[in-house]
Order: C-alpha cells, then structure tokens, then sequence
C-alpha cells in the first residue's frame, strides 16, 4: 500500500468518484484510487474489485466497503460508502422532484423517451463490449446467450436461470481449465 | 398508498440485493418484473426512463433503486430502497474484506470466475433488450436503441453523448 489517507481525504476521494461517474463509476474509481491518490497499486485494486464482483452487491459499492475498513475500520468503511452515495443521491432527490414536476408535460415526455431509449442501447452496448473484451471459448458464450434467451425472451425468472446456467458455466470452464494444464504438461 | 407499499418495497430490494452478484444492473430484469409486473408500480416505458433518469445522473448505476423508491413511496422509499439494496451487501463485504489476499488470484477463483462472467453479461444484455423494448414506441426509439449500442460498444467516447443525442432527437421528432 502506498499511502494511508486520512479518513476525511478517504470521504472525499470517495465523493469525488461518486460525483464523476457519469454511466457508471468503474473507470472512476481506479482512475482515482490508483493513479491519482495512489491509495491502493493495481493489483491490489484488481483483488478488491474482484472480490467486489463476485459478492452479490454493486461492485464499486463493495470495493468501497473494504477499502475503507482496510485503512480505518468500520469508520472508514462507513465514510467510504458514504462519499461514494451522497454527492449523486443528492443530485438524484433535486431530479426527482423535477421530473415528477415536469417529467410528464407533453414538451418534455419526447426529450426522456428519446433518453429513455439511449440509455436502453448503452447497457446493450456495454454488455457487447465486456463479452469481446472476454474472448470466452464458444461454449462459454453460447451458455451467456442461453441466459439473454431465458431472461429477455421467454421471462423466465433470474434465480432459476442463474441456478440451471452457473453449474454448467462452471463446468465446461473447469473442463478447459483442466484441458490447458494437459497440454501444458505434455507439449 | 404509500404505507402499504414500503414494506413491499423493502422486502423486494432486500431479495434482489442477495442475488446482484455480478453487479446493479444484472438484477434489472428481475426488478422490472416486481416492478411493472407484479406491483404494477408503474409501466415498461416509465421503467425504461426512470432508469434513463439514474443514467443521466453521476454514481453508481443502482441509484435507479432509489428513484423507484422515490416513485413508490416518496423520499421514505427512496432512503427505504437503496438501503435493503445496499445495506446487507456492505455487510457482507465488510466481513469478507479480511478474505480478500486469500481469495485473489486463487485458481478455483478464477476457474469460477470464467464459468460465471458470461451469465452476468447475458443478464447485463437481457436487461438492456427489456428497457429498449420498453422505450420502444416506433422506429425512432428503436433507431435511437440500435444507434447507442454501436456508440458504446465501437468507441471509447464517453456515454454521456449518447444521452444528450437521444434527448435531441427524442426532443425533436418524437412530440
């Protein structure tokens, strides 16, 4: 760990993630946490995040748990999580009270509708750009179509999805794993 | 109303936030189905801006869990549903944060994580097809839905444009 920082510093580094993270905080926070404050080196982000991801929770939410309970405890982890929220919660509560004042006028509705549809594409286009960024083995990007099929076509629910998929994505990724290390044995 | 809805609410985001793993925006579906479908809290296109509102916001993509509770049951809601939403998963990552040097780099750890990442991104896909169907009214919409997606998924040009085209177009040719 390269530098401690106070846990005021802690908050507003947080706050400062928080407050930039238009689309998203991901890019943010290692943009902040690691080059810029040099709170934590890459790989020790990579290993928060990572574990961030696997816990069920907002990833960044997560990392900031435990990076805040790494430097001052449960105070930390709560200042944190606290700078992370507060700067867009606040700025949510002022859109809220004009959207519900405004949100359905007839001049404004089209303006949303066309957001609206924007930012449905964006989560599309995100999805897109994680899977080939994956470079995932066929088997394996079949079983993630299989889950936009079971989901998004015929609706069925996310828990029974996740508990057919997750053992056979598992699986054939075991599978590989063990195919790699033969062949690595025997070249 | 709103009295009778919150504990609803409450006891709804509590059961998303256990099944998150892989993030906010993978449990969309399924809150759009208590949402819209179960609840009947509000319609497929109020859903799809609401989530447009959050997007258009700075911070993490599950604030869309407190405008739904702003929606439901005022700024109570809001507080109520972001913290059954975040609350039992900050817990639990308080306690696993000792684990973490254990667990990093750990090769069952990533023999999992790659059996795992492709479903979270199919849920991630699945959840925008479902807001895009909600938003899509006409061809324009749709047009708009299809344009984004190649925006972010070809350049590195951030997100926010995308938004700012939409409300033009939707701004100009939608009324």
């Amino acid at each position: 760990m390269a530098e401690v920082p106070g846990k005021l510093e802690l908050f507003l580094g947080f706050a400062k993630i928080g407050a930039l993270g238009f689309g998203g905080v991901g890019p943010w926070a290692r943009h902040v946490i690691v080059e810029e404050r040099k709170w934590l080196t890459e790989r020790e982000y990579a290993e928060v995040l990572g574990l961030g991801q696997i816990l069920p929770g907002p990833n960044v939410g997560n990392a900031s748990v435990m990076i805040g309970r790494g430097f001052h405890g449960l105070a930390g982890a709560l200042l944190a999580t606290a700078g992370l929220y507060i700067g867009p919660l606040c700025l949510l509560v002022v859109m809220s009270i004009l959207y519900d004042a405004y949100g359905d006028l007839p001049r404004v509705a089209p303006f949303m509708e066309g957001v609206a549809a924007a930012a449905a594409g964006m989560v599309i286009g995100m999805a897109l750009k994680m899977a080939f960024n994956l470079k995932a083995s066929a088997q394996l990007v079949a079983v993630g179509l299989l889950a936009i099929a079971a989901v998004a076509w015929l609706r069925l629910p996310m828990l029974l999805v996740v508990a057919i998929l997750a053992p056979l994505g598992i699986w054939i990724s075991l599978r590989q794993a063990r195919a790699a290390a033969l062949a690595k044995a025997r070249p | 109303m709103e009295e009778d809805d919150l504990w609803p609410l409450v006891t709804g985001f509590l059961a998303l936030s256990l099944m998150s793993v892989g993030g906010g925006i993978a449990v969309l579906p399924e809150m759009h189905r208590m949402v819209v479908e179960n609840h009947g809290w509000m319609d497929d296109l109020a859903f799809a801006k609401r989530y447009a509102l959050a997007q258009a916001a700075p911070g993490p993509n599950i604030m869309v869990v407190g405008l739904i509770g702003w929606h439901v049951a005022g700024p109570v809601g809001m507080v109520a549903a972001m913290a059954a939403m975040c609350g039992p998963t900050s817990a639990l990552a308080y306690g696993f944060a000792r684990l973490r040097r254990r667990v990093a780099g750990a090769r069952w750890m990533r023999v999992f994580e790659r059996g795992m990442v492709p479903i979270a991104i199919g849920l991630i896909a699945a959840s925008g097809l479902l807001l895009a169907s909600g938003a899509a009214e006409g061809w324009l919409p749709i047009a708009i839905s299809a344009a984004s997606t190649l925006f972010v998924w070809r350049t590195r040009r951030s997100p926010l444009w995308v938004l700012v085209v939409g409300a033009a177009l939707g701004g100009v040719f939608l009324r």
